[in-house]
């Protein structure tokens, strides 16, 4: 068992466990940070297949920028409370069933496909000047799109986010 | 390397299936869209074994955009849930079902 196999397993458990406890954990800062150490071990695995470039916009993009987003919500709201509302148990047993069933599922697919095996020679396309070189040539036009795109949803967060100046008719919430 | 993808595939498997029992059975709003995230984060690393599979450097591209839809759905989607808890005190999506009638 080579250093290779070792960190894949480290990597691999670390991800599933925190992943569990995203889902499992009552209290939603708990969650928030199992879900950073989840991306973070995803990063590993991404140093682990050489592409660099990716773990590093993993861990800015999604660490350091989208989940520090959620934490200002969680924090904005109060919510960090262990008490929650729970679904019933038969609906919490039909979703946990589903989603076994699925796995079930394409884990079969996965089995019978045919897989071939991973490169073992090192490549660098994972590398920084190799992706900026097909990013500008092949993809400039999805690019492009992609910069209209955040703009349109920078607009549309400022849009929904602003308090409406005329006071809403506040309804009252049936529970 | 002795790794074989097809434990890449297992591991995004288990951790989309992960991420849609987590949608399927919370009710905070704000716990569903990180659970959604989950899912979209097992689907890169699907693609990045892909890509190291095969050696091409598109499906990482892939990743790249899918990260930067991923950052603009974020950010409509916390101010969605921000102004939700505005309007009801509460982000229970169960309140949402009054949208119904």
């Amino acid at each position: 068992m080579d250093i290779y196999a070792i960190l894949f397993w480290m990597l691999s458990a670390m991800a599933v466990c925190s992943a569990l406890g995203v889902i499992l954990s009552r209290n939603p800062v708990n969650s928030v940070l199992c879900l950073i150490l989840t991306f973070f071990s995803i990063s590993g695995h991404y140093i682990l297949m050489n592409a660099q470039f990716l773990a590093i916009v993993n861990v800015i993009v999604y660490a350091g920028a989208i989940m520090v987003l959620f934490l200002f919500v969680i924090m904005l709201m109060n919510l960090n409370a262990d008490v929650e509302p729970q679904k019933g148990q038969l609906v919490q047993l039909a979703g946990v069933i589903s989603g076994g069933i699925l796995f079930l599922v394409v884990l079969a697919g996965i089995k019978a496909a045919k897989v071939e095996s991973m490169e073992t020679k090192s490549t660098d396309i994972g590398l920084i000047a190799n992706l900026g070189k097909v990013l500008f040539q092949k993809y400039v036009l999805p690019f492009e799109i992609s910069s209209v795109l955040f703009l349109s949803a920078m607009i549309g967060a400022v849009v929904i986010g602003t308090k409406d100046k005329t006071p809403a008719v506040t309804t009252e919430v049936k529970n | 390397m002795p790794i074989n993808s097809t434990y890449y595939l297992f591991l995004s498997l288990l951790l989309f299936s992960i991420g849609i029992m987590g949608t399927l059975t919370r009710r905070n709003a704000v716990i569903i869209f990180m659970c959604i995230e989950l899912m979209l984060n097992s689907v890169n690393l699907l693609l990045v074994a892909f890509s190291k599979m095969y050696g091409d450097a598109d499906a990482q591209l892939f990743v790249f955009f899918i990260m930067v839809v991923a950052a603009a759905e974020v950010a409509v989607g916390l101010a969605i849930i921000v102004m939700m808890y505005r309007k009801v005190h509460s982000i229970d999506i169960n309140i949402l079902n009054r949208l119904k009638n």
